[in-house]
């Protein structure tokens, strides 16, 4: 049992962490093309045109990534989490279902606009398309944060038994009220932590990007619009998510304290130090190297700093996360915390010379931006690891009630006992260590060769660059004109898509 | 503690068939998608791939969808099936998870550089790929016919070793019926995409895919007389609920009529009707699938007992219910963006700036 049980979570965390570089991306990128294209819709300024199209093709293959990983996810609930599946498939499957219909495939096929329709329809269509487009990335978002924040303060549900034809008896969690099982209590939050995550990834990479040209001297005019819009987009969501991060933190010590006393090495109920660094020690039950505001914890959560918040010591060591997974919670989330921070420094920083003009000539803190990117990537990564990993050893989390505000108690024998992790593994009959060990190597080697032809084919259009300025191709019929329209144009000149072909090149029988 | 029912009710009944209309619209969508990139390597050159890969690149991305949208709707709706089907077909599914993903970031990464190496790797994973996807859906239709060796949970009582995915589990009533359907799958996509790439092409290029479609057609033909008569004498379980039903005949009738229209569709030049009528063979094949399995989801070769039913396999009728007001609010916006799409990029493929 033990092993299928690491290997599916090495394998769960492998595929969904490599997963979740690319979907962030996509949101954030999404928002920023709404920008841009709206503002050369009002002004008709050719550059904010030419910048979408850049972005755009970005867009497409960071897009094409996200999807071909997301299948994976889908088929894993099933593959490796049967029993789990067999558990929330009433709640979770409706989630997950409302998010093909509501989100994939609005996405899906307005892209196809987006990137393939520049010379097909209009351009208010097409800035419909790319709104679309934006819209249906963060409607997947929704449904996907709600199916994973209903594991981690399920509500308007019930317990079925069910019978199975041995005679043995099986509970299942079944739908009681939809709507408090949409908005559980902490949908909301988590959503809007994790939709400004992804807007600060794609400003970030787009300043990036951006920054690197300025640095360059090069395509300076694109580069600086580009620049600005991403850094006033960013700066906003940078300051939002710290306040939705502070939010969270809040919602968290009520419905998950354990969670959050792992989080923050609380071991001792009591007034809870705010640590910005540290190690946890479970075995001294101590944080060592810690450095940090004494109460400062007690003090987000209750305004109070001699308040006492409950430890670690409080649960039951078999109902907590376990001590050698608590470095892991404790580093990821103080790296996305501390993280976060300077990222919102930096782009406030960034906004505040930008307003006086002068950021372009501050080569220091452009070369700042063009490393910048890495720290969204990191920040939602480890978001997400201290996330899942705190809500540990349950795969969906008991009920918590609390008898006054220091003492919580988790009903892991109630009529919501929750299910644990090793509860929603598949049978051992149907998959056994060694399937599990292939699909990790297959995966591994899978998504390594993904990622180095993705880093490739990225730093070639960044190296590339935009096209020279030039008027938007004119709508044509799809069979009369636009062969006309192609032809005064280098052959595969600008798409993303770019055939970089302009000699033809036999691709060989 | 709800004793299973014994007749499945109105709901269960529902979702069974909309589950197998996402079956459907998925095989006849990525069904020409997966053809052409069967065909992909039988293209001369750089220019004719790229004709191919752009023919199917605006569409083939939503068409895939609805095979997400399958994925979604069986979990919601049969969660039992969902977590038997996926852990039971364990190594076919992470084999079709692996084409899955090659299938598409090869349309995305081959026209990226123009070296002869790369494109050629590109190509050939392109079109291992779809082949390789076509095959293992085909093999899991089979298999579901043929049965599982489900345990009282409703999981398998053993993994299925690769051998027991293509030849069927021990004691299956017919063993290399998987291999078969899974031919059968690989040569209906192969003709359902050569008649799409017909319509897309022209000129020599279009000529040359003709001599392809009637290849195809009569490679499919051979194996459809064949699976057909293996299906009749090997599982009478199926062929009974036509007695029970006459009027069912309407759809194998129909479905031979079909498959007459599209030679002569094809012979008479009118391609787009070739094309629907393959569309209505795939969804006639889904159809008397789906006939066969009822009320079963999966068959329990062990005990029929643990078969899965709609009835045992379900969510409670609240939560069908709800997914059925999200499928009719939704599903209208579905289809009139699917149908814009495909006016949007209608007509002959054209290389042009925007192409891959």
């Amino acid at each position: 049992m033990d092993d299928v049980l690491l290997l599916s979570r090495i394998q769960f965390a492998l595929t969904i962490m490599f997963h979740y570089l690319f979907p962030p991306l996509s949101i954030g990128l999404g928002a920023i093309m709404v920008l841009m294209e709206g503002i050369y819709l009002r002004t008709g300024d050719l550059v904010y045109h030419n910048m979408t199209r850049f972005w755009s093709r970005v867009f497409a293959v960071n897009f094409a990534v996200g999807v071909a990983t997301g299948i994976v996810m889908e088929f894993e609930f099933g593959s490796n989490w049967a029993r789990y599946s067999r558990y929330v498939g009433d709640v979770f499957g409706s989630a997950l279902a409302a998010e093909g219909i509501f989100a994939f495939f609005l996405e899906s096929g307005f892209l196809a606009v987006l990137v393939f329709g520049w010379d097909r329809v209009g351009k208010r269509m097409h800035f419909f398309a790319t709104l679309m487009v934006a819209l249906g990335s963060i409607f997947s978002a929704v449904w996907i944060v709600v199916a994973n924040s209903w594991m981690h303060t399920p509500a308007g549900y019930e317990v079925q038994s069910v019978v199975n034809p041995d005679g043995a008896v099986v509970t299942r969690a079944v739908i009681n009220d939809f709507w408090a099982m949409v908005f559980n209590p902490s949908s909301v939050n988590r959503l809007v932590h994790v939709v400004l995550g992804a807007f600060l990834q794609g400003a970030f990479f787009v300043m990036s990007i951006a920054a690197y040209y300025v640095l360059g001297g090069r395509h300076l005019d694109f580069a600086k619009r580009s620049f600005t819009v991403a850094i006033v987009f960013g700066g906003i969501s940078s300051v939002a998510i710290a306040l939705s991060g502070h939010e969270q933190g809040r919602a968290v010590a009520h419905n998950q304290p354990a969670k959050l006393a792992a989080m923050e090495g609380h071991f001792k109920s009591g007034p809870a130090t705010l640590y910005a660094l540290g190690l946890p020690d479970a075995e001294h039950q101590r944080v060592n190297f810690g450095l940090g505001i004494p109460g400062g914890l007690s003090f987000m959560v209750h305004n109070d700093f001699g308040k006492s918040l409950p430890g670690l010591d409080r649960f039951d060591p078999a109902d907590r996360p376990p001590d050698k997974l608590l470095p892991v919670i404790f580093t990821s989330y103080h790296m996305m915390a501390g993280i976060g921070t300077l990222l919102m420094l930096l782009s406030l920083v960034g906004l505040f010379f930008r307003w006086r003009g002068t950021l372009f000539e501050r080569r220091w803190l452009l070369r700042a931006f063009v490393v910048a990117v890495f720290g969204p990537f990191i920040c939602n990564q480890c978001g997400w690891v201290a996330a899942e990993v705190g809500r540990q050893p349950f795969i969906v989390y008991p009920e918590v009630t609390w008898q006054d505000d220091e003492t919580p108690t988790m009903n892991t024998h109630g009529t919501r006992p929750g299910m644990r992790t090793e509860h929603g593994l598949s049978s051992q009959h149907a998959v056994g260590p060694r399937q599990v060990v292939q699909s990790i190597v297959m995966f591994s080697l899978v998504y390594l060769l993904l990622f180095i032809v993705w880093v490739h084919v990225l730093n070639d259009k960044i190296q590339h660059g935009p096209d020279p300025l030039e008027p938007p191709p004119s709508t044509t019929s799809p069979t009369g004109l636009l062969q006309a329209a192609t032809a005064n144009k280098p052959a595969g000149g600008e798409s993303l898509t770019r055939a970089d072909d302009s000699v033809a090149i036999d691709g060989g029988a | 503690m709800d004793p299973v029912a014994l007749e499945p009710s109105s709901l269960q009944i529902t979702w069974f068939v909309l589950v197998g209309v996402l079956m459907a619209g998925y095989a006849i969508l990525d069904g020409f998608d997966l053809g052409v990139g069967i065909l992909h390597l039988l293209a001369r050159d750089d220019t004719e791939r790229r004709i191919f890969m752009n023919s199917i690149g605006p569409l083939w991305d939503g068409n895939e969808v609805w095979l997400v949208v399958f994925g979604g709707a069986l979990f919601a709706a049969f969660p039992k099936a969902y977590a038997a089907a996926f852990s039971g077909f364990y190594t076919g599914a992470m084999a079709l998870l692996c084409a899955l993903i090659f299938r598409g970031v090869s349309m995305e990464f081959r026209s990226k550089r123009p070296w002869r190496w790369w494109r050629g790797a590109w190509d050939l994973s392109f079109c291992v790929a779809s082949t390789g996807v076509s095959f293992l859906f085909g093999v899991v239709v089979g298999d579901c016919m043929q049965g599982l060796p489900l345990g009282p949970e409703g999981d398998l009582t053993q993994p299925l070793t690769l051998v027991d995915l293509l030849l069927g589990p021990a004691g299956a009533p017919l063993r290399g019926y998987p291999l078969m359907t899974g031919l059968f799958a690989v040569s209906t996509f192969a003709m359902h995409g050569s008649i799409y790439l017909y319509m897309k092409t022209e000129g020599a290029l279009q000529a040359r895919i003709r001599r392809w479609m009637w290849i195809a057609y009569f490679v499919f033909l051979a194996i459809y007389l064949i699976v057909s008569g293996c299906t009749v004498a090997a599982f009478p379980a199926a062929t009974e609920k036509f007695h029970d039903y006459p009027l069912l005949w309407a759809v194998p009738l129909l479905n031979v009529l079909a498959i007459l229209n599209i030679s002569r569709a094809m012979y008479s030049g009118r391609p787009f009707g070739a094309f629907l009528s393959s569309a209505c063979v795939i969804a006639a094949f889904t159809f008397l699938f789906g006939v066969a399995l009822f009320p079963n989801l999966l068959v329990s070769t062990e005990d029929p007992a643990y078969s899965l039913t709609v009835m045992n396999a379900a969510s409670t009728d609240k939560t069908l219910g709800i997914m059925l007001v999200v499928a009719g609010l939704g599903l209208p916006f579905v289809l009139t963006y699917t149908a814009t799409i495909y006016w949007v990029f209608r007509g002959k493929v054209q290389i042009g700036g925007f192409s891959y």
